[in-house]
């Protein structure tokens, strides 16, 4: 009973979790790289920022809001967080965090400042702080890139490695370990605190959490300030990755894990998202793209699929809402009168 | 425990507040004692909702007023504090969070605070099921409260409010889109609460539904305290009375015997759980009246009427004719109007202009030959409505929201009218509308009817329909009872009959 219960009260979730699982079969017969610990722990690597991101924009759509600007917020960390370290005198891993994270809440803050402070929708304002943040960061820097880097934050660090028996080499790397922590933190927040639930409360119906006596200006400083964090710490490991600062590499990576979080079930109104959601989400999205690449099929192909994913996801789950309340509203409740 | 309970759980006096130069309450006293069926009576804008306001910490009082509650000096109250002392407010929209769980709402107040905190919801589940025991009502706690139906919504609240040790319930309108069975088992929850000891105050401008529950009723006119009397004893028309201040001058109106042509005649008409066996005639020209304790299946049959809902058994002719409405749409086609009860919400749309709103159900009567909306025809249209019902306004394309209550009523009768209906179903007209306007709207239906449009009243209101019909049906359980003749027999004989 209880077993039933937790599938219904997840039912986005599980039923992509029915499709990855199928997906995965298909492409495990249909392609004998797919399921080789090397394209596994690569697609892990590839897409640890990804979901770094995600969680911390999963919180944002909880409360209610949304956020466009924290890709473009990551590249403004590295540049800022790179002009730090020179003048810190080269920094160190503990640093870099506590920088990067530091001014990814900064960035964060002015977006939820702006957001509660003028009383605009978010959509509204972080289009425009994505805006502003680029053209700061293309007019201050040029567009240059950046190539001389403190050595130990372009240094590669495994958290596990494994060479096969015919000689390849498969490993995680340090992003993984982040994403993992970044998870974790989330899933404790959204899921065990009371400000986790305070969050909720807002996304759902603001005006009743506003009557309960939540503080609003502080759910909004929460939402966009973890979102600002994460893009920080993603920002962070993206150079750990690729090894260079380039102003306009992350630019339109956005709306890839806006796309992911959406179809793991997050409710754009506010409310409604899990960690489980945002993880399979992110991985359906990559596993399709990875698939998609071990096939050898056009790289548009890619994007026509995940927009008809969104669709056919958005679609479904409002038709069973529906037709669940209007056809039989009665049917949870037994009175003993 | 009686005995060592202060003798009252809330007693406010000398309460003022303005608002700008505004007095929204002057030197008003309000009190409640322990385990009391209280209700807060007035007219729309009377200040029972600034008093409230008032009481939870969401307004200041003007300097001079004394809060005390459970027998404690309250120098200044706060949301935070009035919910710690055990007074809670179920707000007319509830206030709930619909895609969190029963238990996750129930509990919602204890996981507040700044400070970041692990709270689980399952810790709080015992005392949430206890509270539901107590309340005598099982639901499946790891439900979102968006599949409930308002009723379930209704007990989430107040259990909710019951969670933080509540001594004194605030109910802001709370039957007003419950149905009658929920009504009833609202009521009987009320009564628990009671004999626990824990007060219950009604904010209401249902007469009938103040008088059914409550033991004292408190009635606030223009922000000042009219006086603070028993129910027992009271009737509507008096308490209508003190709530406006004016003498209500009523004379029957009936003129029965004279109509002769049938419009609608139902015949044994039933829909489970709603209503049972129900036959109904209007003949042309004829007012007849429907009144009944709330929730006695009255919008419900209504609704079927209309073809919102599909009788079980049961036929409906329409002179003469046997009709089976498919839609609302069928219904309007066969000349039939219904003048819903949430009509300021649902029957107008409040921004637009008074013109556009009375063309609604017309749009198709009003084009040119090329199939747009005729400017010409809408305006000849609109004016002879606005003449006809005596709309005072300022100019036909000003927005409906900047009318009076009672002119708002005659902007829906306008565009209802306007369909040309042989059946009118007015749903408490009356609702929202000052009592002095109330008559110039029963002046319009008198002269439809006169004009031969059958017309079916709906009311609350016991005096109401009195006045205003041919004949009166009493509807109980979901049954005619008996009618009344408004000629024959008094209208305190009908308010026995129906608070029977």
């Amino acid at each position: 009973m209880r077993r039933l219960k937790l599938v219904a009260n997840y039912t986005v979730e599980m039923r992509l979790l029915v499709v990855l699982v199928i997906m995965c079969f298909g492409l495990s017969l249909a392609s004998d790289q797919f399921l080789s610990l090397g394209n596994l722990t690569s697609l892990l690597n590839n897409n640890a920022v990804n979901l770094i991101w995600a969680v911390g924009l999963l919180v944002v759509l909880i409360s209610g809001g949304i956020d466009i600007s924290f890709a473009v917020a990551a590249s403004v960390v590295q540049y800022v967080a790179a002009y730090c370290f020179g003048l810190l005198g080269g920094g160190n891993w503990i640093l870099g965090f506590l920088v990067s994270g530091l001014i990814g809440i900064g960035l964060g803050l002015v977006n939820a400042t702006l957001i509660h402070g003028f009383r605009i929708i978010s959509i509204v304002i972080t289009i425009a702080t994505f805006n502003a943040f680029f053209g700061l960061l293309m007019f201050f820097t040029s567009g240059k890139n950046i190539y001389n880097l403190p050595s130990w934050w372009t240094s590669r660090i495994f958290i596990f490695e494994h060479q096969s028996t015919n000689g390849t080499w498969s490993e995680l790397n340090l992003a993984v370990a982040v994403m993992i922590g970044c998870v974790v933190a989330t899933w404790i927040l959204i899921r065990f605190t009371g400000t986790g639930r305070q969050l909720y409360a807002f996304g759902d119906n603001p005006e009743a959490a506003r009557r309960a006596g939540i503080n609003i200006a502080l759910m909004q400083a929460v939402a966009y300030g973890w979102m600002g964090m994460m893009a920080g710490i993603a920002g962070l490991m993206q150079v750990n990755i690729v090894k260079e600062v380039i102003p306009n590499a992350l630019y339109g990576r956005e709306l890839e894990v806006l796309a992911a979080v959406v179809l793991g079930g997050a409710r754009l109104g506010g409310g409604k998202g899990s960690i489980l959601g945002c993880l399979l989400g992110v991985m359906f999205v990559a596993i399709t793209q990875n698939g998609l690449n071990l096939l050898g099929v056009s790289p548009f192909a890619f994007q026509m699929i995940i927009g008809g994913s969104i669709l056919i996801a958005v679609s479904t789950s409002n038709i069973q809402i529906g037709s669940d309340l209007f056809k039989n509203p009665g049917k949870y409740i037994r009175t003993r009168y | 425990m009686m005995t060592t309970d202060p003798e009252w759980v809330l007693s406010l006096e000398n309460v003022s507040k303005n608002f700008g130069g505004v007095k929204a309450l002057t030197g008003v006293s309000f009190r409640v004692k322990p385990g009391e069926v209280h209700c807060l009576a007035g007219e729309n804008g009377c200040g029972k909702s600034t008093l409230i306001k008032i009481i939870t910490g969401v307004y200041t009082p003007s300097p001079g007023a004394k809060l005390n509650i459970l027998g404690k000096e309250i120098e200044h109250i706060t949301p935070a504090l009035a919910r710690e002392m055990g007074i809670s407010v179920i707000w007319q929209d509830l206030a709930l969070f619909p895609h969190m769980s029963v238990a996750e709402n129930i509990s919602f107040d204890e996981v507040l605070g700044f400070w970041p905190r692990l709270v689980r919801t399952e810790s709080f589940k015992p005392k949430v099921e206890a509270i539901l025991k107590r309340l005598n009502v099982e639901m499946d706690l790891d439900e979102p409260i968006k599949n409930l139906p308002i009723a379930q919504r209704q007990i989430v609240a107040i259990a909710r409010a019951l969670m933080g040790n509540a001594k004194l319930i605030f109910m802001d309108e709370p039957t007003s889109s419950l149905t009658q069975s929920e009504t009833s088992m609202l009521m009987r929850i009320v009564q628990k609460l009671s004999e626990d000891g824990v007060a219950v105050v009604f904010v209401s401008h249902r007469l009938a539904e103040v008088l059914a529950i409550s033991s004292q009723v408190t009635v606030l006119r223009d922000g000042h305290l009219v006086g603070v009397f028993p129910t027992e004893g009271m009737t509507q028309t008096k308490l209508a009375e003190l709530m406006t201040n004016l003498t209500l001058i009523n004379e029957v109106t009936a003129n029965p015997g004279i109509h002769t042509e049938s419009i609608l005649e139902i015949e044994n008409l039933s829909r489970k759980n709603e209503f049972q066996n129900v036959s109904l005639h209007i003949k042309k020209g004829e007012i007849v009246g429907l009144t009944g304790l709330i929730g006695a299946g009255r919008t419900e049959l209504a609704h079927v009427l209309i073809g919102m809902t599909k009788p079980t058994s049961g036929t409906i002719r329409l002179g003469g004719k046997e009709a089976n409405f498919n839609s609302i749409r069928d219904a309007i086609l066969e000349g039939i109007a219904y003048v819903s009860e949430d009509r300021l919400s649902l029957g107008l749309i409040q921004p637009q202009s008074i013109a556009d709103n009375i063309a609604t159900t017309v749009l198709n009567r009003i084009l040119t030959f090329m199939g747009f909306v005729s400017a010409k025809k809408k305006e000849s249209m609109v004016n002879h409505w606005i003449k006809e019902l005596a709309i005072r306004i300022g100019e036909s394309s000003d927005a409906v929201s900047t009318l009076s209550g009672g002119n708002q009523q005659r902007v829906v009768l306008a565009k209802w009218l306007a369909t040309e209906p042989r059946l009118m179903i007015l749903d408490n007209p009356t609702v929202g509308v000052d009592v002095g306007a109330r008559a110039g709207i029963f002046r319009i239906v008198k002269s439809l009817a006169e004009q031969g449009m059958g017309i079916l009243l709906i009311s609350d209101e016991v005096h109401e329909v009195h006045f205003n019909s041919d004949r009166v049906l009493v509807m109980t359980n979901g049954e005619i009872k008996l009618e009344h003749n408004p000629l024959e027999h008094s209208v305190e004989q009908l308010e026995g009959i129906v608070y029977a």
